[in-house]
């Protein structure tokens, strides 16, 4: 069924498109730098401090995102027997976890200026802080364990357990009253509260975001395969 | 101009603070990721040289192996 997700049929594409990813991420991102520091507006209550969200904002995404797939890379590898999955989900932990750091350290960056103070045990932050433990945990994993098998098997169950966080910080602003704004971008209606004018820079900085973490899963990618290889011709 | 982009009316140490650690968390991947990459590949590069004749001959018969000679370098 994944036979054409072989590691051996898909290298020749992912050791040759990382060069493509960096080229558009660095376009991207300019365009998106341009957009969110210089010709998107200030908010009214917020003034200048508003455009924090521009990073803040898609790193969590992104690490959400992330760690659903890892989550769901896990229940694959169970199902399907197949070990490309662990290596797609290894390869795709370290910039999940880098995004989550991001996504807390601007998180507090933008806090004081908004709220007074630069942490908060508030449900929003505290449920990111512990995804970022399972991040760590997940990267560790595959650090500590020699065998296999058994990696495969830890980092699955860290990642499924894990993936129980992601809706608790989804809803997390709904079920407890927090110093978290509510969702203002609801992906399944049209409305949203932000501006257009917002709205285009929050697009383009989200979309250089998810073409680097594109770029760090291909590199890290390759990298694992050639791992494998390596080994390989240590049996030859 | 640039003095308004640079205070930020006052939020500037704020603004510029959280770009420039997701700019430099963004280096420091892409860095060390990059690293590990061309190790790896120098890895595999002096042990498929340290390989007698047949041995290099079965393993160039795979796809994979030629395409890791043939990208030492790539970024």
């Amino acid at each position: 069924m994944f036979k054409s997700f072989e590691p051996n049929k898909i290298f020749a594409t992912t050791s040759k498109a990382p060069k493509y990813v960096l080229f558009l991420f660095i376009v991207v991102l300019s365009i998106g730098l341009m957009e969110a520091l210089v010709l998107s507006p200030e908010d009214y209550k917020q003034s200048d401090a508003v455009r924090i969200m521009y990073v803040h904002v898609p790193a969590a995404w992104i690490s959400l995102g992330i760690f659903s797939s890892l989550a769901l890379l896990s229940v694959g590898s169970f199902v399907f027997k197949n070990k490309n999955f662990a290596l797609i989900a290894k390869s795709l932990a370290p910039s999940g976890f880098v995004f989550n750091i991001i996504a807390l350290v601007t998180g507090s960056i933008w806090g004081k200026p908004t709220w007074g103070t630069w942490w908060a045990w508030d449900a929003r932050i505290t449920s990111m802080l512990i995804l970022a433990l399972f991040y760590g945990m997940y990267l560790l994993a595959w650090r500590i364990y020699e065998n296999k098998e058994q990696v495969i098997k830890v980092t699955s169950l860290i990642a499924i357990l894990g993936v129980i966080n992601v809706p608790i910080i989804k809803f997390s602003v709904d079920w407890w009253n927090t110093l978290h704004q509510e969702a203002s971008i609801n992906i399944l209606s049209t409305s949203t509260a932000i501006h257009t004018s917002m709205l285009i820079p929050l697009g383009i900085m989200t979309a250089a975001f998810a073409l680097f973490s594109l770029l760090i899963f291909l590199m890290k990618y390759n990298t694992e395969l050639i791992k494998v290889k390596n080994k390989g011709l240590n049996r030859l | 101009m640039i003095n308004e982009i640079i205070s930020m009316n006052g939020y500037g140490t704020y603004v510029w603070s959280a770009f420039s650690f997701t700019l430099i968390s963004f280096t420091a991947l892409y860095f060390v990721i990059k690293l590990q990459l061309s190790k790896e590949q120098k890895r595999f590069i002096s042990k498929f040289g340290s390989l007698n004749k047949e041995k290099a001959r079965a393993a160039r018969l795979q796809n994979i192996n030629r395409e890791i000679l043939s990208n030492t370098s790539n970024i």
